[in-house]
């Protein structure tokens, strides 16, 4: 969508994950549920968070950017964390 | 006397115990608004347990933005005690006052129980009145304080004794049974067991006491300053 500014509405997709080594408890105890629900052979479950809004900006390359520091420095702990961004 | 300060965040719902214990234990205690970009020139700042802002997007989070949190970190960069109990914890990692982060526990199970930690340093403020080695019963109340970090950052918090508290019985799959760490300066403590709810007889345990007692002795200040 463009604005009457000449920038650009981008909808965005954060998709917080727990990073590759770091347990997920959550994960763990849904894929040890499944099975007694009659599920089997599922593996590799893990948990994470979509946060969804809409971002102002000149150009697609610009709106990353500015997801992108959001990620590093409030959406995500990077500690434990890392990010998907989704722009359309 | 050694006047301390408890952060009041929208959620905190421990300040009342630590402000109650500070005063048994013959200190000043007195809130400190969050909103408020000032620490009011105590000598040491306590970090409360709770659910500062809700917990919203992860513990700590939020809180970590609040005006006050800026003074936390003046007042630690001068050398001043700071103090991050549970959820203080979790916000002292959040602000980067401390290392690594707090994770949900293993099992997923909230934990409120009363555990075993065993003092691993005395170097720091919360534990200089307290003997290595000790093994002290605390109360621990948290979902999220499986505490973990990169193995870098494990190294350095091994190899300066960093580690200040670890788990007798690890409760919640805390990587290297870790209770309670510091910053490198050792004026920074973290821990998820409460020491504030150990001081009295009538609490079950009097174990906290010489934590607590170390950051008033040592009036917010580990060393003596030039």
């Amino acid at each position: 969508m463009v604005c009457e500014s000449g920038s650009v509405r981008f909808d965005v997709q954060v998709e917080v994950r727990l990073r590759e080594g770091v347990a997920d408890p959550q994960g763990q105890t849904i894929e040890r549920s499944l099975p007694h629900l009659g599920f089997k052979g599922v593996e590799g479950v893990r948990v994470g968070k979509s946060i969804r809004f809409t971002v102002e900006a000149p150009d697609e390359a610009a709106a990353r950017a500015e997801v992108d520091d959001m990620c590093a420095r409030f959406l995500t702990n990077p500690v434990i964390e890392d990010a998907e961004v989704t722009l359309r | 006397m050694t006047r301390v300060g408890v952060v009041l965040f929208p959620g905190s719902n421990c300040e009342q115990d630590a402000l109650e214990a500070v005063r048994y234990l013959g200190g000043d205690a007195e809130l400190l608004w969050h909103g408020d970009s000032t620490v009011q020139g105590v000598d040491a700042v306590i970090v409360p347990g709770g659910f500062a802002h809700g917990d919203y997007l992860r513990p700590g989070a939020i809180a970590r933005f609040s005006p006050v949190m800026a003074a936390v970190a003046d007042h630690a960069a001068a050398g001043g005690a700071v103090v991050g109990i549970c959820n203080g914890f979790q916000v002292l990692t959040e602000a980067g006052l401390l290392p690594g982060a707090l994770q949900k526990n293993r099992g997923l199970s909230f934990l409120c129980t009363t555990v075993a930690v065993r003092v691993e340093s005395t170097d720091s403020v919360l534990t200089s009145e307290a003997t290595t080695g000790a093994v002290l019963r605390i109360p621990i109340n948290h979902f999220e304080g499986n505490y973990t970090c990169g193995p870098e950052t494990l190294r350095e918090l091994q190899g300066e004794e960093r580690i200040v508290l670890r788990y007798v019985d690890n409760p919640n799959g805390s990587v290297d049974d870790i209770a309670g760490i510091c910053n490198a300066d050792r004026n920074v403590v973290g821990l998820m067991p409460h020491p504030e709810r150990a001081v009295h007889a009538i609490l079950g345990s009097t174990d906290g006491a010489p934590l607590l007692q170390s950051l008033l002795k040592t009036g917010g200040r580990l060393r003596a300053t030039a």
